[in-house]
């Protein structure tokens, strides 16, 4: 018994040493190339053009978030969708800049591209306050992504192998209109029913629009959603395959990919097929 | 009058060897029981797998779900039983808590290991999966496994009941039961649980269930005695 109290005891001097530690997590910096943000200067900005909809305690409960899906970030859990770092791990500062610049299409998450780059960084600093997470651990360390192999037939044809053997279709359709027979049935971490990427649609993927940014998606999978990170499962030189492969289902989006792949007599049937039909090839998502 | 004596020390060492046996640390009492419901609970469905075939085809009469398992005599399946107050924080052991993934489902439903442990994650179905536990403590991550690929190695850090679910097969549900020391059980058929090699001191045992959340009882464990706690979930019919 007396040596439980003793227990209780120790642990409270720990604790008590610790609180001035928490009070001290208010003040975050954010370090992007050579920017350094401040929480201080961030805050002003947050509470200005963030806070309707993230909330005021950004857990995404912000006055607008009943009409927003999918919900707003909850920054006190610190999940994100877009990461150059491995699933379940926090993301690079740069990451958050990046995605503050580009927003995120066909949600409610604006492009913040008319401020400054010192703002972004100060944002990014000022987000990093709302969790504990950011003091107790390191963002992960980015996925590498080897130089991207030059464009080849062989190359797209693999990737299209790879779309089946993985199972990618099962969420995104075979012909990636984000209408595989899973898709009726998914929900995000918030169980808000979310659908899957339509590929069809054009090239504006949440996480980025370039080679390298199809690369970190499927690699790192977006947290907080069905979609899962392949990074254990794919190798390197598969995975530029895949990318390859991936461009030629966004067929509204004219792309190197999508000029070779057309220029084969299968690639253009298929195409054409897709442009004449708008087939849809699942179960229960409306095109 | 020397044979009896042989015979006399042949009985006491027997004895005392018995005993070894039966309780190999004398100081240690032991909480057991049973789980069981009162009420009717909800029937479970059976799954549809259709989508599925290399699941379906593995099943004579399609499987039910799992979130309730009962048996004869009310008795309560896959619930966690663990000492949740009292005892101190173990090392996690070496060995890994393994979770396989067969015909499309979790084996075992809920899965119970310690903080740091090894949790390693095995797919020996013929498809892909996806595993994504849905922790609100611990890291959320979500991860591909084809078929034939290598097992996932994971562990958490906080102890914390995780839900687990593949995205892909919509009704693959799970559960983790992530906890801080080496006293726990997890219910099977007969519904028993025993929680043995506990020092004297004055404990909280709680059972939980994924639906019926849990329950706590206090125990006092003062010499190698064996307690007995009882509980009784009142089934949700829905
Ligand atoms: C009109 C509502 C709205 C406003 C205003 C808004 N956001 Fe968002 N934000 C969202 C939504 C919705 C999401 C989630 C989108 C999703 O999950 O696809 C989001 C997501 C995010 C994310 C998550 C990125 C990731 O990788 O997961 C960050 C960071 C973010 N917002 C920062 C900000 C900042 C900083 C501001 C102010 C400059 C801001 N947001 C203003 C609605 C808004
Ligand atoms: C379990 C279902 C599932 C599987 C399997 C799956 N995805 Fe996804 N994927 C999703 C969902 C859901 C989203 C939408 C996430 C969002 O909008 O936040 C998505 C989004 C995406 C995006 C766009 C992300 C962005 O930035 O907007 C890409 C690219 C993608 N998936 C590629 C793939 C590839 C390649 C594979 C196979 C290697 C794959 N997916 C397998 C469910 C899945």
């Amino acid at each position: 018994m007396r040596r439980i109290n003793f227990a209780r005891i120790a642990v409270n001097v720990v604790l008590a040493a610790a609180l001035p530690l928490a009070a001290g997590a208010q003040q975050m910096e954010s370090h992007i190339g050579n920017l350094t943000g401040h929480s201080d200067a961030g805050r002003q900005l947050y509470f200005r053009y963030c806070w309707g909809c993230h909330g005021p305690h950004g857990n995404g409960m912000g006055e607008n978030e009943p009409w927003v899906t999918p919900q707003p970030r909850n920054f006190v859990a610190a999940v994100f969708k877009c990461r150059s770092t491995p699933t379940g791990t926090l993301p690079l500062d740069s990451d958050l800049f990046n995605t503050l610049k580009r927003g995120f299409n066909f949600t409610n998450m604006p492009s913040w591209a008319a401020l400054t780059d010192q703002n972004r960084a100060d944002l990014v600093a000022f987000i990093k306050t709302f969790s504990p997470r950011w003091k107790s651990e390191k963002p992960g360390d980015p996925i590498q992504i080897p130089p991207e192999p030059t464009l080849t037939i062989g190359s797209i044809k693999h990737g299209q192998e790879l779309f089946q053997k993985l199972e990618c279709w099962k969420c995104h359709g075979q012909e990636g209109r984000g209408d595989g027979p899973s898709a009726s049935t998914l929900t995000d971490s918030n169980d808000q029913p979310i659908r899957p990427y339509d590929f069809t649609s054009d090239n504006r993927s949440k996480c980025g629009r370039t080679n390298q940014d199809l690369y970190k998606i499927f690699m790192t999978g977006v947290d907080g959603t069905p979609m899962p990170s392949f990074a254990d499962v794919v190798k390197p030189e598969d995975a530029w395959d895949l990318v390859h492969f991936l461009r030629t289902l966004q067929y509204n989006n004219p792309s190197p990919e999508l000029t070779m792949w057309e220029g084969t007599p299968e690639g253009k049937a298929i195409v054409a097929a897709k442009r004449v039909k708008q087939t849809y090839t699942g179960s229960g998502v409306k095109p | 009058m020397q044979m009896k004596r042989v015979v006399i020390a042949g009985v006491v060492v027997l004895a005392a060897s018995a005993l070894a046996v039966a309780n190999p640390n004398p100081a240690g009492g032991t909480i057991s029981g049973k789980v069981t419901y009162e009420g009717t609970p909800k029937k479970m469905k059976p799954i549809d797998m259709s989508k599925e075939p290399s699941c379906a085809k593995m099943y004579a009469t399609p499987p039910t779900g799992e979130s309730v398992v009962t048996g004869p005599g009310n008795v309560l399946q896959d619930v966690v039983v663990y000492i949740s107050a009292g005892a101190p924080d173990d090392a996690a052991p070496s060995s890994a808590a393994v979770f396989t993934q067969k015909g499309c489902r979790y084996i075992p439903h809920v899965l119970a290991f310690q903080v740091n442990q090894e949790l390693k994650i095995v797919n020996e179905d013929q498809t892909s999966h996806n595993i994504h536990p849905m922790p609100k403590l611990n890291r959320e991550w979500n991860k591909s496994q084809p078929p034939g690929t290598p097992p996932i190695s994971e562990k958490y850090d906080k102890a914390e009941f995780i839900p687990v679910k593949c995205n892909v097969h919509p009704w693959m549900h799970g559960n983790f039961a992530v906890l801080k020391n080496s006293h726990y059980a997890v219910t099977g058929e007969s519904g028993s649980f025993t929680l043995p090699n506990l020092p004297p001191g004055k404990y909280t045992v709680t059972a939980w269930q994924e639906e019926y959340g849990d329950q706590s009882q206090e125990v006092t464990i003062s010499g190698g005695e064996t307690k007995t706690v009882t509980f009784v979930f009142k089934a949700k019919p829905y």
